[in-house]
């Protein structure tokens, strides 16, 4: 089992996901067995390993530095859920 | 039935003017009217834009054009909710995504049309990808077209589906740790998932960006063939996209597997016929059934002159962890755009910090969110070098496991899922065993190589689908694409069909 049991609650927070009681109960039952699961991975010896983030990493792809046709505005906007004035509509960030 | 015949033959009549592409489209729209009530592949489709798109493809044929112009030119394929299709919805089967209409194409999707294909539907997936049996999305169960009390696989359940049930011809779907073979196996089709960078991914929403890639499902390799050579290709939206020539895939499809030497992980719990095999943990779940139908399809590849050879995979064991610490931390930041601001449905909050948390909690279903906080976990501050560090270096050990058996093979041979079809509801509140039956497929994603799978029988009863798997090296769908038609080509699974569709 892992070392620790998760904090579900400061975790949610950090994924910005809201969860209720219930949920959080269930997920940490879960979750904990999942994490058991994980474990396993403290057997293999990987000093000296390199990490692979890509499969197959390519490196500095570069295009042409040219101007291309973007999506048009109002094309952008058509999917806000709230909108206003050619821009998206979010509540107040800054007191 | 047009709808019931490949994609080979459709295109051979459409390319002798025996049939029209509108006929072939409105024979695939009659079968989703007919079974789609029973299946529930389709989370919708547009039936007007369809026939629109096959007059189109009339006229091009009447005017001329070829199918060596355009090699799918009339031909109805249906696509996996993840996938854009410009005006057509986008839900990925999530709730999140609200009335989401793409406002562009996927390079395959823009690749499908440019050869001429009826680009239609959207195929009922587990949500954001994330599952193997469909159970998870937000919209509806999909059936299995053999027992329609059971799964049909995931997290592409829809599209393979609606291609066993003759809803279309063929069907893209999307792979992230099995997710187009294991529905394929699990169905009865062929489904191919291309070597990591073959295909662009420009137009696929993110689940895990290293390990997703774009495949296809056919109803017989030729057909896979015929859409890989479409949608391959480097792409400049998709810096992921490699460089590599396409080649002609149906034209490796030679009937020759002579002296094709073929790898048996010996961690995966087969042996040759006759053979006593090994049956490590990871392989304890192997069903002696499916485990008999690959061990005699290996008896037949070597009577088709194939040469069965024992490699090892070592790190096998680990895969399924390495898995879910990269997957879901990928997948953690990657869904961290579905806030509610710029598309999608949207939950009111006093500021910004709660709206996000109250839409992504309304908006998510239990396995994202599952996953979303086990990805956020493993990336959190004191946790990243134990876990998703730790599971980088294995995956490196995995990748290398496959890069050392294939100096000594050409590809791999290996079930493709430990069981056939199980019950809808079966392992839905226990996602570790749920994440258990990926065992021979997750690995593939974690190397970046190619598979795919072909049926290979049928358990006794009830009679459900038996997929066999071929793992090919970087690039290497040619060869599995030979050894698959050879096999499918002398063997009788792939002509059956479950009495729903016929």
């Amino acid at each position: 089992m892992p070392s620790d049991p998760i904090d579900i609650k400061y975790v949610a927070h950090l994924a910005r996901l809201s969860l209720t009681p219930e949920e959080e109960q269930k997920l940490a039952a879960q979750l904990g067995g999942v994490l058991g699961y994980i474990e396993k991975l403290k057997e293999v010896d990987v000093s000296g390993v390199e990490p692979t983030a890509h499969a197959f990493p390519l490196v500095n792809v570069t295009r042409a530095d040219e101007v291309r046709p973007s999506m048009p505005h109002e094309e952008a906007l058509r999917n806000a859920p709230a909108q206003a004035n050619g821009l998206f509509i979010v509540p107040k960030i800054v007191e | 039935m047009l709808n019931q015949l490949t994609l080979t033959e459709l295109v051979a009549r459409l390319a002798r003017r025996e049939v029209s592409s509108r006929e072939a489209t409105q024979a695939c729209l009659d079968q989703i009217q007919r079974v789609d009530g029973q299946i529930r592949a389709f989370i919708s489709y547009d039936a007007a834009d369809a026939m629109a798109q096959a007059e189109a493809a009339d006229k091009a044929l009447a005017s001329g054009q070829t199918h060596a112009q355009r090699p799918l030119l009339g031909v109805p394929i249906a696509i996996k909710d993840v996938i854009a299709a410009k005006g057509q919805p986008l839900n990925c089967g999530s709730k999140i995504l609200g009335n989401f209409i793409s406002p562009y194409d996927a390079t395959v999707v823009e690749k499908l049309k440019a050869a001429g294909a009826i680009v239609f539907g959207r195929l009922n997936m587990d949500e954001f990808a994330m599952g193997s049996s469909t159970e998870n999305s937000a919209f509806q169960v999909t059936h299995n077209p053999w027992d329609l009390s059971r799964i049909p696989g995931g997290s592409s359940g829809g599209s393979a589906a609606a291609v066993v049930a003759d809803e279309c011809i063929a069907a893209l779907g999307s792979d992230t740790g099995g997710s187009i073979r294991q529905p394929a196996a699990l169905c009865g089709c062929v489904g191919l998932k291309p070597s990591y960078g073959r295909v662009s991914r420009y137009g696929l929403v993110a689940f895990a960006s290293s390990l997703d890639q774009i495949g296809c499902f056919g109803k017989q390799v030729r057909d896979a063939a015929i859409v890989l050579k479409a949608i391959s290709g480097v792409d400049h939206r998709d810096s992921t996209s490699v460089p590599q020539p396409v080649p002609d895939y149906p034209a490796a499809l030679t009937g020759d597997i002579k002296g094709l030497r073929l790898g048996l992980p010996k961690e995966y719990g087969l042996g040759s016929p006759g053979s006593a095999g090994v049956s490590p943990a990871s392989a304890g779940g192997l069903d002696p059934e499916v485990k008999q139908a690959v061990e005699v399809a290996l008896k037949h590849l070597q009577n088709l002159g194939a040469e069965i050879v024992e490699i090892s995979l070592p790190h096998t064991d680990y895969a399924i962890a390495t898995y879910y610490i990269i997957a879901t931390a990928e997948a953690s930041a990657n869904l961290a755009r579905f806030d509610g601001i710029r598309y999608g449905a949207r939950v009111a909050g006093a500021d910004p910090i709660e709206l996000y948390s109250k839409t992504r909690g309304a908006g998510f279903g239990a396995e994202v969110k599952r996953r979303i906080i086990l990805g956020t976990y493993v990336l959190s501050s004191g946790y990243y070098d134990a876990y998703y560090l730790r599971a980088q270096k294995v995956r490196t050990l995995i990748r290398q496991d496959f890069l050392s058996a294939f100096e000594k093979v050409d590809a791999i041979i290996c079930p493709t899922s430990p069981t056939a079809a199980f019950k809808i509801g079966e392992k839905a509140d226990d996602p570790l065993q749920m994440y258990l039956m990926d065992i021979f497929t997750i690995s593939v994603n974690l190397a970046g190589i190619c598979g795919i799978s072909i049926p290979c029988g049928f358990t006794a009863w009830p009679k459900l689908p038996i997929g066999l798997q071929l793992l090919g090296k970087p690039f290497g769908e040619e060869t599995i694409l030979r050894v698959a038609h050879a096999y499918e080509q002398s063997t009788p699974w792939h002509k059956e069909k479950p009495p729903l569709a016929s």
